[in-house]
């Protein structure tokens, strides 16, 4: 062996080295796509033509919204936890009839267009939602009693309906991973099971429950559509003044300033983490394991597990339900020639959407639109997962570039999307990245809002992977790629698999980035449903509707199959 | 095993890719191609375009930008870079902004003779008109029939108590009818009267949310969503949208503008030459086009708004269900660009707070 070959060879055992061999790509990839865009739009604020000047900057301006956004993200992050810690531990511990059925339900509303999720809510419990058409039957009333739009209660709901998965997802993936031995012992050794949950069953899910917090309040915290639609005019996030700022007053500084300060939060946020999150995690032992899934007892615990499933049936499924019934259901006729009334069970809709009477240039096919926003999907898959399967090997090392990386690779969470999109317009404007000939920007951009699910997610399962087990397979001969295949593989298998959801979830959804970036060529569902509801006319309503009912089923169906592939072999470990 | 699963989702992969790669792109190597950046809004018959593409042996391309602010602040931010060879969007209350950021290039289109004067606003032939429409307050006329109210007839009469929580509005700070619906009380009433107005319609349970669909599908009762309120902020030429997208054939819209004087504000909407361009020649020819009475006559039915043009005939749709204002509210587009941001902070801390 060559003296060199050897130098470089000890170079690399050293985990810096080794963690930024991992870091490469996907710091070059966060680099170009995120931080270029990013400072571009900054570096307009001292540009002339924009002429920043401090001086005339009303702070109130900027303290009123960050204060808002701050406590609103707080108490919803508060109540996601208490509908989603108790419902983890559902999935994680028992077994009960509609199981999977009841978990893929829950992770549909992670993904759908705000637009989708504000047409359920107010299908439900709007003025003529199915809750108030019912009360207003029973009692007799003239004018619908539940008021629910615009109020600071529909925002919460709508967040707790929008992340409660991603609590659910997450912190069931890590308990049932713990490894039920050192419960045993813990009970063997005379603690009662409340001692037992206390002190070992929660510490070791801490890194689980943290880390599904933090995203949970990122997500809160640059709320946008629900505080939008839902919220109304009396309340504004951050990320809300900053559309309002960049798109309507044209005050791109102030949009700027705003973004700034929403990113420098989103620091603080994720480095006070890190610094809480001090490695906890289990290592899986060749003689763990796993947490039995088991039915509930009689007595209390049932009582608690069907209570459970009704909430989350409630909170989660029926404002779906709703909206899907809404899409088959004519509730009155054309007001224009009344008396002739047809109510009923229609799919007018549905039809309707297959044809272009006034032969529009814009005009989508539902089944294009499906497709096309497949394809980005499986590409945000396959860039997401393989560099988060980097960043999460560069993470396992223990090196101090870590602690440096890490809270750069979350920012995308916490930028503004509005602010991103303009940053793309500036940067990518000439061959061969240019958002006009480019329709892989947009997977590209929901890469970056998906990366740090993903490294989330899988983080935790490689460090759980325990140094013994990949010596003993180096041991018995395998070559490196031949360990990582056998062993470090299979033993995240869940967990990419969680992450491919997430992806998945986050590309179908996704609506800002999208209205930015997508081309008319390449049209995707949440932009057909936009296109529908923005135009007045029934049959355009009713035709949201179904498209946002069959964007639901797209989703339901990409999930589905992805949990479907894994089932056979993964009992095994 | 997890092999298993790569396997096929990589195969999937590949036959999802393969359906892409079907779309036609590129065949032509003679043809070019001309750019149009527009706003969301913007729609045309596919024929029509392709007219246009056959006679000047063209491909056109549309870009939508997002709303129409959005969608000039991607031509302001790209200007020294131009995405496109036109763009087709700005509005009078948003065109002193594109006039000063001098992102369009002058053409004097001999089309313009017949446009009327009052819709050409700019001097020096950089944004040219082309469709105008009207934001008007819709009314459910079973509504006023149902309840033997009469219809009001100006802005004064929204504050009387028989329309007590009766009119839904979109906040101007998010919503473009909103903020063109504040345009009009500010025409109506002046800088020094309109917050007072606006004071009475909060004092008279005026119900405001953040944007037009909200609006029309949550709270007007005379759409499909049949809200509470059966008066709403939309557009002049939302009752024949009603018409021609009814869920089952109808003639006379179920629903009607009020139209006063100072009633309805008038946007007109512009098209220019981006700066830049490298297909002077073509972008000519599309704005000539643009203001031909073939693209004209296809505005009303895809982008419901009107033509701008005097040659171009209305489709029968608009000319049985939709008013036309004889005195739309206007302001000048100088006055309105220094004042936006100060009347939409005003009005926030009148109504909102």
């Amino acid at each position: 062996m060559s003296l060199r070959a050897d130098r470089l060879r000890s170079t690399f055992k050293k985990p810096t080295w080794r963690a930024a061999l991992f870091w490469l790509l996907p710091a070059l990839f966060l680099g170009v796509f995120f931080y270029q865009p990013l400072l571009a739009i900054f570096n307009l604020l001292i540009s002339p033509e924009w002429g920043f000047a401090p001086s005339t900057l009303n702070w109130s301006q900027v303290w009123q919204p960050l204060r808002f956004t701050a406590f609103q993200a707080t108490l919803s992050t508060l109540l996601t936890l208490l509908v989603g810690l108790p419902s983890a531990w559902l999935f994680a511990r028992f077994t009960f009839p509609g199981k999977k059925t009841l978990k893929l339900l829950s992770t549909l509303p992670f993904i759908l267009p705000t637009v989708v999720v504000a047409a359920g809510f107010n299908a439900l419990l709007g003025p003529r939602g199915w809750l108030n058409l019912g009360l207003m039957a029973l009692f007799n009333l003239d004018s619908p009693p539940v008021q629910f739009l615009n109020t600071f209660g529909a925002i919460l709901t709508a967040h707790v309906f929008y992340n409660t998965t991603i609590i659910i997802r997450v912190v069931s993936n890590a308990w049932s991973r713990q490894n039920v031995r050192i419960q045993q012992a813990a009970r063997v050794l005379g603690a009662s099971p409340w001692r037992t949950f206390r002190e070992v069953t929660l510490p070791l899910l801490r890194p689980a429950i943290l880390s599904a917090t933090l995203l949970v309040f990122l997500f809160n915290f640059t709320s946008f559509g629900v505080i939008l639609m839902l919220g109304g005019p009396q309340f504004a996030t951050l990320e809300v003044d900053i559309y309002i700022q960049a798109m309507h007053l044209l005050n791109l500084p102030l949009a700027a300033i705003l973004s700034i300060l929403q990113l420098i939060c989103t620091l603080i946020i994720t480095v006070g983490h890190n610094h809480l999150n001090r490695k906890t995690s289990q290592t899986i032992s060749t003689r763990s394991r796993n947490m039995p899934v088991r039915r509930p007892k009689r007595g209390v615990e049932t009582f608690i597990v069907v209570v459970l499933v009704i909430t989350l049936f409630t909170l989660l499924v029926s404002p779906l339900a709703a909206l899907a019934l809404r899409s088959v259901v004519k509730l009155d006729a054309n007001r224009g020639e009344r008396g002739e009334i047809e109510q009923g069970f229609t799919l007018q809709y549905y039809t309707a959407l297959w044809e272009n009477p006034r032969n529009s240039l814009f005009y989508v096919p539902p089944i294009e639109a499906g497709r096309n926003s497949l394809v980005f999907a499986l590409i945000t898959i396959a860039i997401a997962i393989s560099l988060g399967i980097l960043v999460a090997y560069g993470q396992n090392q223990p090196s101090r570039l870590n602690a440096f990386l890490d809270p750069l690779l979350m920012l995308p969470l916490g930028a503004s999307a509005i602010t991103l999109g303009l940053g793309f317009i500036i940067v990518f404007n000439k061959p061969p990245f240019s958002t006009l000939t480019f329709p892989i920007l947009l997977p590209i951009a929901h890469s970056l809002i998906a990366l740090p699910f993903v490294v989330r997610t899988l983080g935790p399962a490689l460090q759980s992977i325990p140094a013994s087990l990949r010596n003993a397979a180096r041991v018995l001969g395998a070559r490196p790629f031949r360990v990582w295949w056998e062993v470090d593989l299979p033993l995240m298998a869940p967990s990419i698999l969680v992450s491919m959801i997430f992806a998945l979830t986050i590309s179908l959804g996704e609506f800002g980035a999208s209205s930015f970036l997508t081309r008319p060529q390449f049209p995707t569902l949440p932009i057909a449903i936009y296109r529908y509801i923005s135009q007045p006319g029934a049959l355009n309503y009713g035709q949201a509707l179904a498209m946002s009912t069959l964007l639901m089923l797209v989703c339901a169906a990409g999930i589905f199959l992805i949990e479907r592939l894994r089932l056979p072999d993964m009992e095994i470990f | 095993m997890l092999k298993k699963t790569l396997f096929v989702l990589i195969l999937f992969a590949g036959l999802l890719a393969a359906c892409t790669g079907q779309t036609p792109d590129g065949s032509a190597t003679e043809t070019r191609t001309l750019t149009v950046m527009t706003h969301d809004s913007f729609a045309v018959s596919e024929d029509v375009v392709a007219q246009f593409e056959t006679e000047n042996n063209v491909k056109v391309e549309f870009i939508r930008s997002g709303d129409t602010g959005a969608a000039l602040n991607k031509a302001i931010l790209s200007k020294d870079n131009p995405l496109a060879d036109v763009f087709y969007g700005v509005d009078n209350t948003f065109l002193t902004r594109a006039l000063e950021a001098g992102i369009f290039e002058s053409y004097e289109s001999p089309l313009l003779a017949q446009v009327p004067v009052e819709f050409q606003l700019d001097p020096n032939f950089g944004a040219l008109p082309i469709d105008y429409g009207d934001v008007c307050i819709n009314y459910d006329k079973a509504y006023f029939e149902d309840n033997s109210l009469t219809i009001p007839t100006s802005l004064e009469e929204l504050t009387q108590p028989e329309y007590t929580g009766l009119l839904a509005v979109e906040n101007p700070a998010t919503s473009s009818p909103g903020l063109a619906f504040l345009m009009a009380t500010i025409a109506e009433f002046g800088e020094d009267g309109y917050l007072d107005y606006w004071q009475q319609l909060v004092d008279n349970g005026l119900v405001v949310v953040n944007d037009w669909e909200t609006a029309y599908y949550t709270n007007f009762s005379g759409s499909s969503g049949q809200g509470p309120q059966p008066m709403v902020v939309s557009y002049g030429s939302s009752p024949a949208a009603e018409v021609v997208y009814a869920e089952s054939p109808i003639e006379v819209a179920p629903t009607a503008s009020i139209v006063g004087t100072n009633t309805c504000f008038r946007q007109i909407e512009f098209a220019g030459i981006l700066g830049g361009t490298e297909n002077r020649d073509l972008a000519e020819k599309f704005i000539e086009f643009m203001l031909s009475p073939t693209f004209q006559e296809d505005i009303p039915l895809q982008m419901f708004v009107f033509p701008v043009s005097n040659e171009a005939e209305l489709p029968v749709e608009f000319v049985d269900n939709v008013d036309i204002p004889t005195q739309p509210a206007t302001l000048a587009p100088e006055l309105m660009d220094a004042n936006r941001e100060a009347w939409i902070n005003a009005w926030t801390e009148v109504v909102l707070q």
